[in-house]
């Protein structure tokens, strides 16, 4: 299968096979008017297998997200056809209205208007904890 | 500008500096009584409270200085909808420092990032009570003599109770403690406890379900509620309730020297008759609760 590079835009390398459909849906992909190619299941000496995602357009991309899906992944923009930036993600520190606390008895749980924040208190297994409750969200 | 949320957001000399204020205080009462003279602090209170609330405006007092506010939600206008921030930003326009109890975890902080004068957590939910822990700090401070080389037993709930976990926490800082940890099987303390806290920490600590069999090496005795409706069902709470009692028959094996907290209301833990034994320290730390949350504004509001 050949899929072509693109002249303008962002490539997302090295994605953990089988994710690239929860990125397409986190990035709201679907609301671009871009061309988007999304390959699964490539082959890969580092990974074994892989994701790609190919967006021939600049747009503000939430680094953020990307970071906690998979902080393996490896972003490239491109300009005029040849990589501009290129660089590798770790796990945010903090997550804003990434991850949505589910304690009945925090405060985010009354009052809608709160932005509901994770902060990483675990990197080695990827915990993450609401700033208000402390109540844990796990990557795994 | 300091805010007191969290007890963990203060270091050990911190901690440190408000206990050597509050012991100064209760040597010399007379020396702060008009520091915060026209200072004037708001208590808010979602629910009810009768040692925190009254400990709090009594320390503000007898500092020289006044207080305002309210002792249940539905007399302020969170009853008609206002949200947390609304309610402290407008607080903040008529006090120097605010207290603050709340049922949802995490208000304190939202009050925190919206105030303009300094938050004082006084309990949200299940979470935290750092003004607590303090209180148990200086109390064990105060009759020990000492924070550190100390066998700490802790007795009744120990799943639920944030009066548990932050004492744990303050204290597996200081060095040589140890930790008995008595309770029912269903409500021992939390993994996260045992995990981030003990074992990160190598702290030694052992569980189990019967207080005599720790009661002689103990330094302090922390006792706390079983509360009924923790239990799965009526069977376990009935076998399990009396275990929990303390009396003045079981603290034939104590230590001398020991002393017993509660971070009170007790309900039938502690028998009436244990309030005569020279070890039954809780009402002294109800008297520390002031003394500390005197310091604690003072350093908030940086007048010392």
């Amino acid at each position: 299968m050949k899929v072509d590079g693109i002249e303008s835009g962002i490539v997302l390398d090295h994605i953990t096979a089988g994710k690239s459909n929860q990125i397409y849906r986190l990035l709201g992909l679907e609301s671009l008017d871009c061309c988007v190619a999304m390959i699964q299941n490539v082959r890969s000496t580092k990974l074994g297998k892989k994701d790609i995602i190919k967006i021939a357009s600049e747009f503000e991309i939430n680094l953020d997200v990307l970071g906690y899906i998979d902080p393996n992944i490896s972003v490239s923009f491109i300009k005029d056809g040849a990589v501009a930036k290129k660089f590798t993600l770790a796990l945010p520190q903090q997550l804003t209205n990434v991850l949505y606390c589910k304690n009945p008895r925090c405060i985010t749980s009354s009052e809608q208007e709160i932005p509901h924040v994770f902060k990483l208190t675990d990197p080695e297994k990827q915990v993450y904890r609401c700033i208000y409750c402390e109540a844990k969200h796990s990557n795994h | 500008m300091r805010h007191m949320i969290d007890i963990a957001e203060l270091s050990l000399q911190e901690i440190d500096d408000i206990l050597t204020l509050a012991k100064d205080i209760i040597a010399h009462p007379e020396v702060y009584q008009d520091d915060c003279n026209r200072k004037k602090l708001a208590t808010l209170f979602f629910e009810p409270s009768t040692r925190t609330r009254l400990s709090f405006e009594s320390a503000m007092l007898d500092l020289g200085g006044s207080v305002l506010g309210f002792s249940e939600a539905m007399s302020s206008s969170a009853a008609k909808g206002e949200s947390v921030a609304d309610t402290i930003r407008t607080v903040s326009c008529y006090s120097d420092i605010i207290a603050m109890r709340h049922p949802k975890e995490g208000a304190p902080l939202i009050a925190s990032l919206n105030a303009s004068v300094p938050v004082i957590n006084a309990g949200d939910g299940g979470h935290n009570h750092p003004t607590q822990t303090l209180t148990d700090l200086l109390t064990i401070l105060t009759e020990k003599g000492r924070l550190d080389n100390l066998t700490v037993g802790l007795c009744g709930d120990l799943q639920f109770g944030r009066t548990v976990h932050s004492l744990i926490t303050a204290m597996a800082r200081y060095g040589n403690v140890r930790f008995a940890l008595i309770s029912p099987a269903e409500l021992r303390v939390p993994g996260y406890i045992k995990e981030n806290v003990l074992e990160k920490n190598n702290i030694p600590w052992k569980e189990t379900e019967q207080i005599d069999e720790v009661m002689p090496e103990l330094d302090i005795l922390y006792m706390t509620r079983v509360q009924k409706e923790r239990f799965f069902n009526e069977a376990d709470y009935i076998r399990l309730k009396d275990s929990y009692i303390l009396t003045t028959d079981k603290l034939k094996n104590a230590k001398e020297e020991m002393r017993i907290l509660h971070p009170l209301p007790r309900v039938n833990e502690i028998e009436y008759a244990v309030d005569q034994d020279p070890r039954a320290a809780y009402f002294r730390q109800v008297q520390n609760g002031k003394y500390v949350r005197m310091a604690l504004m003072l350093k908030l509001l940086g007048l010392r």
